[in-house]
Formats: C-alpha cells, sequence, structure tokens
C-alpha cells in the first residue's frame, strides 16, 4: 500500500517546479489584455506615420497615455511569464537560469522605457 | 505485470513515443505552437514601437531616424507581421479560455477552432491594415 497520495508525489514534478500560479497569472493577464489591445492597436496606428508634434499630442491624452502604461506594465509581465515558460520547456540548468533573467531583464528595461516616455511626454 | 517482477525497473521495455520529426503534422499541434510563436516574435514590434515612442518624448532628431525606420518598408513588414501575430495569439487566447472552461476538447471541435483562427486572424488582420 501506497503511503503518499498520487498529489504529493507529482507536487514539484512539473518542468517549473510550481503549481497552478503561474497559469492563473497568464489568464488573468490575457483577460486584461484581450479588452485593452484592439483598442490601443488602433491608437497607435492612428499616430504612427503622424508628425513629432501630433505624435506627441495623442500620447499626452489621459486616455492614450493610461492605456499605453497598462500595456506596457501587463503585457510585458505576460510576454515575461510566456517566454520564461518556454525556456522552462526547452533549456535546463545554467543555460535556463540565464536566459529567464534575460527575458525577465528585457521585458522590465522595455517597460521602463515606455513608462518614462509617457512621463516625459505627459511633462 | 510479468515484466516488472522479472528484472528491474531500470530495464524495463517501454514504449518510444515517435520523434518530432517523423510526426505527422496535425493542426492541433501546428496551431499550439504557432501561439508560441507569436507571443514570442511580439517582443520584436514592441521594441520598435518603444524605441519610436521614445524617440519621439526625447528629441527631433531621435524622432527623425525612429519614425523613418518605422515608417520604412521594414517597419510595414514589422507592423503588418505583429498585427496578425496579435490577432493570431489573441484568437489562441480565445481558445484556451474556452478550453480552460472545460470546453472543445475533442478533435474535430479543436480542428475547427484551429481554421477559426488562421482564417480568423487573416481577416482581422486585413481589416486592421484598412481601418489603420
Amino acid at each position: 500500500m501506497r503511503y503518499l497520495t498520487p498529489r504529493k508525489r507529482a507536487i514539484g514534478k512539473g518542468s517549473a517546479h510550481t503549481g497552478t500560479h503561474h497559469h492563473w497569472s497568464m489568464t488573468m493577464s490575457s483577460v486584461a489584455l484581450a479588452f485593452m489591445v484592439p483598442t490601443w492597436m488602433y491608437l497607435f496606428g492612428s499616430a504612427l506615420g503622424q508628425s513629432r508634434v501630433d505624435v506627441v499630442a495623442a500620447f499626452s491624452h489621459p486616455f492614450t497615455a493610461i492605456l499605453t502604461a497598462l500595456i506596457l506594465v501587463i503585457g510585458m509581465r505576460h510576454f515575461a511569464m510566456g517566454a520564461t515558460m518556454m525556456i522552462e520547456d526547452y533549456s535546463r540548468g545554467t543555460a535556463r537560469k540565464v536566459l529567464v533573467m534575460f527575458v525577465t531583464a528585457l521585458a522590465t528595461v522595455i517597460a521602463a522605457t515606455g513608462l518614462y516616455a509617457l512621463i516625459r511626454i505627459a511633462l | 505485470m510479468a515484466e516488472v517482477k522479472s528484472s528491474s525497473p531500470r530495464s524495463v521495455e517501454r514504449p518510444l513515443s515517435p520523434h518530432l520529426q517523423i510526426y505527422r503534422p496535425q493542426l492541433t499541434a501546428i496551431s499550439s505552437i504557432l501561439t508560441r510563436i507569436t507571443g514570442n516574435a511580439l517582443i520584436v514590434g514592441v521594441v520598435l514601437a518603444v524605441w519610436w515612442l521614445a524617440a519621439a518624448a526625447i528629441s527631433d532628431d531621435a524622432f527623425a531616424l525612429a519614425n523613418a525606420v518605422s515608417t520604412s518598408w521594414f517597419g510595414d513588414l514589422v507592423f503588418l507581421c505583429s498585427a496578425w501575430a496579435v490577432w493570431y495569439h489573441y484568437l489562441a487566447g480565445l481558445r484556451h479560455l474556452y478550453f480552460d472552461a472545460g470546453h472543445g476538447l475533442d478533435i474535430p471541435t479543436a480542428e475547427k477552432l484551429a481554421w477559426g483562427m488562421i482564417i480568423g486572424s487573416v481577416v482581422l488582420t486585413v481589416l486592421t491594415a484598412i481601418i489603420v
């Protein structure tokens, strides 16, 4: 007779060694992005190709600025977690750790740069 | 169970799963891996868009360069591919939410949804290109 339950034996055996938190975070951020991204694509596409004055005017509008900030923060978190999942599936050891650090840093730097741009445009 | 008793667990002959390279491509597998590819490839469009926005915030010279790249044939290509990638990933995400709720997991439905993602993403990309 086994004294360990099937759950106890399964815990920690996934490639990421964690449970459902990652999946739930991705579900949450995907729903948030699903509501925001189409509108943002329209606003970004309309501003692209305009003069600098018009671009600054477009992104200093409160709605556009707040929407862009939300997409940068939530979108880059969603990217970092998704890319981490891919790395965990295809690599191991030191390479995995370095790659996870790299994509996390990349996502953070992109979000920080975008937020800096928005603040500078708003001021 | 005779095998297990007669030899150590290490030497049990277990069936090998077919290797990816000789595995017949299936719509469900392709639509799944495309979700990952589009999601990760979108970082290219994001880098270009954020560079363009940061340049607009910083100076005329910086914006002139970023805008020239963003509106060149290269920029058009990146943003058109990104639009398709967004829509494909978007529809795939909706399918994931539907799967997570316990629906559509039988093969005929999953394959119909895959075609819906492929055709739907192209239609939405064309609409995006026309409207925006």
